[in-house]
């Protein structure tokens, strides 16, 4: 049989099977509302708790702080909205940075749609959001700064905690979308000087459709959804218990062992970027070379394009993501490579590869030897040399 | 996104593939857009097309399009390759995804490019 190697934990990742376990029991047999008062309610409201109290402690933060989402966007759309629509009064410019999730970027243009301003401040050839440009684009009005703690295509990690200061400093209220760097690096509410905080689970091991919000007490932020008193009124519908459970002890495992983990993934990936710069031509490793995710790796090869790259390595049992995509009339590159002043040429030769904690060194040998092949039989149909 | 077996056969073992030293016609094409590049050259001999070879710079579906195309006008006088579009290219490989369907313009492009630097270079 043909090996299977996955290599795209940025996208999603496998459910632990102690996470399967620890949700198994709220799929059937406690199936209770939370928000019930009988026994079936509160077996259920018990776990949920727990599960929160779970993931406050693995982001530093008092359980009161958590609402639980759909994800990490909703957590991000309700952020931002939330912060916009409680601030109004006080101002209604808004920055952010041009290498965001869409998550962020499309509810920051819903807002400049409704009359708010929006400021996106750009970023080195690492991908690096500079603080003394956010500092410089402060003005008076400006009632919100989303900048996000790493990226999720590069793996940049961005000088959060300082640009967190420089809002506290000003009143600002500061949002960081954590989603990809929560259970990958250390992620501590109150050193990072944020105000408001998104994670999401199926980045760390946990199921799809569940995530949360963590809103500091006392932070200037009104609720976007109606509909009922779940969630202190913060975010109402009856909760997706299985969902929260499998959050709760993903956080849970997700910094049981971070140090352990972050160490043995950076030295795969460090091992595999070293063999990819000693033995290809013509390519780029974009990122931060130091500041960077320990499992995230992202490749641009001259001369072919990245879907073909990812199909031809899929052929092969491999899976990574590409950093464009050939559509219709035009081949999307990504906003981040474009914004980092990646030419849109390279751009669209990129992928990115992203390690998580099943990976083997064999995985990575495999990989490599596919590269090798992939990368030498497209070159040699490529007219461009 | 989800190709056909024969856009997937194609993609891993194109057909005609490398350059031409010697050929009569050239053709290179590349789509603003999108930034696929392909180039055809053609061996003419008694108004047929005797060889082809291709190079391209594109996603799979580029890459097939242009591969089958030189298996269906190898061999055909250069009238005959000229009734040889993009839709019948799509057709060839059983279909192409929404998205994808501009990628057969490509290869058909270059081909008509090399058929017209055939003419120009031989005075036809």
């Amino acid at each position: 049989m043909k090996r299977k190697v996955y290599l795209d934990h940025n996208a999603t990742t496998p459910v632990d099977r102690a996470v399967v376990q620890a949700m198994l029991p709220y799929l059937h047999e406690k199936f209770g509302n939370p928000s019930s008062l009988h026994l079936y309610g509160r077996e259920v409201r018990a776990g949920v708790e727990e599960a929160r109290e779970k993931v406050a402690q693995a982001l530093g933060a008092d359980p009161k702080e958590i609402v639980f989402t759909s994800g990490g966007t909703e957590a991000d759309f309700l952020a931002l909205r939330g912060a916009a629509y409680a601030n109004r009064k006080r101002g209604r410019h808004i920055i952010t940075s041009a290498v965001e999730h869409h998550a962020v970027l499309d509810t920051c243009e819903m807002l400049a749609e409704e009359g708010f301003e929006v400021t996106v401040v750009p970023v080195d050839r690492h991908g690096m959001v500079d603080p003394g440009r956010v500092a410089g684009e402060i003005r008076p009005d400006t009632i919100l700064i989303s900048v996000m703690h790493a990226n999720n295509e590069v793996g940049t990690i961005q000088p959060v905690r300082e640009i967190g200061l420089l809002a506290r400093e000003r009143d600002i209220v500061f949002h960081t979308d954590a989603v990809q760097s929560f259970g990958k690096i250390p992620v501590d509410v109150r050193e990072l000087n944020a105000d408001l905080l998104s994670i999401s689970a199926h980045k760390i091991y946990g199921p799809k459709g569940a995530g949360a919000l963590w809103i500091r007490r006392g932070c200037r932020w009104s609720p976007i959804n109606r509909g009922g008193g779940q969630e202190r009124r913060r975010r109402p519908g009856t909760e997706n218990v299985p969902g929260i459970i499998g959050l709760g002890e993903a956080c849970r495992l997700a910094v049981s062992n971070l140090d352990d983990e972050a160490r043995t993934l950076k030295t795969l990936r460090d091992r595999m970027v070293s063999y990819v710069k000693e033995n290809f031509k013509g390519v780029w490793i974009n990122g931060h070379p130091g500041k960077r995710l320990p499992n995230s790796a992202h490749f641009s090869f001259e001369g072919i394009e990245g879907e073909a790259l990812l199909l031809d390595l899929d052929l092969n049992g491999i899976a990574v993501s590409s950093g464009s995509a050939c559509s219709s009339e035009s081949s999307v590159s990504s906003h981040v490579l474009l914004a980092m002043g990646i030419p849109d040429e390279v751009a669209r030769c990129s992928i990115r590869v992203s390690l998580g904690k099943e990976n083997t060194k064999e995985d990575i040998d495999y990989f490599l030897e596919v590269l090798t092949n992939t990368v030498n039989r497209l070159r040699a149909l490529s007219p461009i040399k | 996104m989800i190709y056909s077996a024969k856009v997937i056969e194609h993609f891993q073992y194109p057909r005609n593939v490398g350059e031409m030293p010697d050929a009569d016609g050239i053709g290179e094409v590349i789509n603003e857009s999108c930034g696929d590049a392909t180039k055809i050259y053609l061996k003419i001999e008694d108004d047929r097309i005797r060889d082809v070879k291709f190079q391209t710079f594109g996603c799979a579906a580029a890459i097939a399009t242009s591969s089958i195309l030189t298996e269906m006008v190898k061999g055909k006088t250069i009238d005959e390759a000229l009734e040889v579009t993009e839709d019948k290219v799509v057709e060839a490989l059983d279909g192409l995804p929404p998205k994808k369907v501009h990628c057969s313009n490509l290869a058909a492009s270059a081909l008509r490019a090399a058929i017209n630097d055939y003419r120009e270079k031989h005075g036809h």
